[in-house]
């Protein structure tokens, strides 16, 4: 039997439909976009988790006070620890996929674990912004639709500016490469055999090594041998500073090019004293005139972490610099896509036009055939100071 | 490339063969062996950092208190995850001292973190140089200190009245109880004394490599297969067997490259084996495990 309503009750019930609605649509604008971020925050590098997670928070904030998103929704960060553990990693990402609801997330310093996450993203259909991990492959994955981005160094442009620097630099006619035995070595190998035959010029050879050798002597005598005159470094801070230590154990002064690994933990105190005499690439530099994005980021920087007293106390910067605008980005594609929709944001992402950032001006960042915002133009070269990190000069 | 191979063979070598004596020590008068040797190891280095380089403490007094810590820690083992077991018959000691060994990793990892730090040493930071070969004096250190300590472990056994007595239990512990020998005590004594080898290593090893509270992991691995390899319950074996692995895994390195490293030398291992099951030293006790 159709139930039928009173008088009352047919006036009051469009008013709480209407009034419903309304409160149901306050309710969703305050709802947070969750930004989740799967990063080594413990470990050997755990400086470069928190240098992205500084990084990302300084950009939150930039955008949560200006209104933040869609309506007015903010974002709010969501942090996992892969403690570098590509297993980790991955159950990392689902949880915050399928349990906390990320609309996005950001990845960290390795590759392996990144390479991890990447078969995960492309089937869940929800954005990847890689801000550290370089290895080539992330973001050229063979996925279609690929739902993985990244701002941030790739290793094939990576390892075409090292041995450019190496041959320029320091006139190297035979490197030898000393690279971490896992997927970034891998995929060092190639980009750096390429980049040599492109240079015209040989290597002495490639050695591996494990995280946890203790002693790489063996290695390096056998590059001495083959005639190497640089040595082009591929590995994280713990045994990226083995294979210096090594070096100083041998004294052998070669010139040392390398990837940044080595700038996401406590590099300088494991490498001891010969610690300044890398060469090693970053993103970006705080030292030196300062766009305005950047005296406004270090500003906030100092404001926010009183450790922050100037320039050299932002380490390490490729974390801090790449966060930063990786997240301003984002915030433009969820503004373009006009939702938190996995595949709108990545169509949003496709669409972002132009960004005055932190690192560069980027115009049309991404693009249906290329997914990395940064190329070898945006490379600089530096060396640590005690444990501050500072352009190479002269 | 010869001479480079030797000195980073014999230094890592003698570090194994050090931890690996504790390994002869508990074996040889107990049957039982502490699985959780690669703590100790690590346990050493940790709370000499803490000392010297935290509390700022000259080494003079981080070193002693560090060994002392390990000596404790080994009587821990021995009193938690040995006597009860091997009191009721039970082999189940093997398990417990790894797990007990698991346990200290989490706890030091909750407390030092999981970053690992450098202990800055004068030993390690000025290489001797000939031609084309450095070394830092700690690499020359670490041997005197291995081949001294397997001199003290062989004549404090054949030498002096514990030795004395440590052999009468290891013989007959039935007799050695009858004549009022105290085995249980002598057992955990063994154990400390295992321990503090192990600390020794560790605090040896850190300015060399760094300080982690994962450490001992692979050292204690490398340092058991090198006891099995030098029979043991002979502590010269041992030393052997670990100057021999040293060198093996560091000419493999050398010659064949990074890859073949781990190949070659457990497979020159369970080689070696094959041809003596007792151990390349070993005696002809049978192995109660």
């Amino acid at each position: 039997m159709p139930t039928k309503l009173t008088r009352r009750q047919a006036l009051v019930l469009p008013a709480g439909i209407a009034a419903g609605s309304l409160i149901g649509r306050s309710v969703l604008a305050a709802e947070p976009i969750k930004v989740g971020l799967v990063a080594a925050l413990s470990g050997p590098s755990a400086k470069s988790g928190e240098g992205i997670t500084r990084g990302l928070t300084i950009a939150i904030d930039e955008i949560n006070a200006k209104g933040g998103l869609l309506g007015g929704r903010k974002l709010e960060l969501v942090r996992r620890d892969d403690e570098s553990n590509p297993a980790k990693g991955q159950t990392a990402a689902r949880e915050l996929i399928d349990r906390e609801g990320a609309a996005i997330l950001f990845g960290g310093i390795d590759s392996p674990v990144s390479l991890a996450i990447v078969p995960l993203v492309n089937s869940a259909k929800v954005p990847f912004m890689g801000v550290w991990a370089a290895a080539t492959n992330i973001t050229r994955n063979g996925a279609d639709p690929n739902f993985v981005f990244r701002v941030s160094a790739v290793d094939v442009l990576v390892d075409r500016a090292l041995m450019k620097y190496a041959v320029t630099k320091f006139g190297a006619k035979k490197p030898g490469l000393m690279l971490v035995n896992n997927g970034w070595g891998e995929s060092n190998f190639k980009g750096l055999t390429s980049a040599a035959e492109a240079a015209g010029i040989k290597l002495a050879g490639a050695e591996k090594f494990d995280d946890k050798d203790p002693d790489m002597t063996p290695q390096l005598q056998r590059l001495r041998e083959a005639g190497a005159d640089t040595i082009i470094l591929v590995g994280n801070a713990a045994p990226g500073a083995q294979v210096i230590k090594s070096l100083q154990r041998s004294a052998w002064a070669v010139p040392v090019v390398s990837h940044w690994g080595i700038s996401g933990g406590r590099f300088p105190e494991l490498a001891g004293s010969w610690a300044g005499k890398v060469h090693f690439i970053q993103t970006y530099s705080f030292f030196g005139p300062q766009n305005e994005v950047g005296k406004r980021v270090l500003a906030a920087l100092m404001a926010k972490y009183p450790d922050v007293k100037g320039p050299g106390d932002v380490t390490p910067p490729v974390g801090v610099a790449n966060a930063y605008d990786a997240m301003q980005l984002t915030a433009l594609a969820i503004a373009k896509a006009g939702s938190t929709d996995g595949s709108k944001m990545r169509e949003g992402f496709l669409a972002v036009d132009n960004y005055r950032g932190l690192i560069k001006n980027y115009v049309k960042p991404f693009t249906d055939e290329n997914h990395d915002a940064l190329n070898e133009n945006d490379y600089v070269m530096v060396r640590y100071n005690g444990d501050k990190i500072e352009p190479v000069t002269g | 490339m010869l001479a480079t191979a030797l000195v980073s063979g014999l230094s890592l070598g003698s570090i194994y063969g050090l931890i690996a004596l504790g390994f002869t020590l508990t074996f040889a008068v107990s049957g039982t062996v502490n699985f959780a040797q690669g703590s100790s190891v690590m346990l050493g280095a940790v709370i000499c950092y803490a000392l010297a380089m935290g509390l700022h403490w000259p080494m003079l007094i981080a070193v002693p208190l560090a060994l002392v810590a390990c000596a404790i820690w080994g009587l821990i083992v021995e009193r938690i995850a040995v006597r009860p077991f091997v009191a009721r018959g039970s082999n189940a000691w093997l398990m417990a001292t790894v797990a007990l060994g698991i346990v200290l990793d989490n706890v030091v990892m909750v407390v030092f973190g999981k970053e690992p730090r450098a202990l800055p040493s004068s030993l390690a930071d000025d290489p001797w140089v000939i031609g084309t070969v450095g070394i830092f004096p700690l690499q020359v250190l670490v041997p005197v200190v291995g081949l001294g300590l397997a001199l003290a472990v062989h004549l404090g056994m054949h030498r002096t009245g514990l030795g004395l007595k440590l052999r009468a239990a290891v013989e007959n512990p039935d007799a050695a109880r009858l004549m009022s020998i105290d085995v249980t005590m002598l057992v955990a004594l063994t154990y400390a004394a295992a321990a503090l080898l192990a600390g020794i290593g560790g605090i040896l090893i850190a300015p060399l490599y760094n300080v982690a509270y994962d450490m001992g992991t692979l050292f204690g691995i490398k340092a058991f297969a090198v006891a099995i390899l030098g029979g043991l319950t002979n502590p010269w074996g041992v030393v052997i067997a670990g100057l021999g692995y040293g060198l093996v895994e560091a000419c493999a390195t050398t010659w064949l490259g990074s890859s073949s490293t781990q190949i070659v030398t457990f497979s020159a291992v369970i080689a070696a084996l094959v041809l003596a099951p007792s151990g390349l030293f070993g005696g002809r006790t049978k192995v109660r495990v």
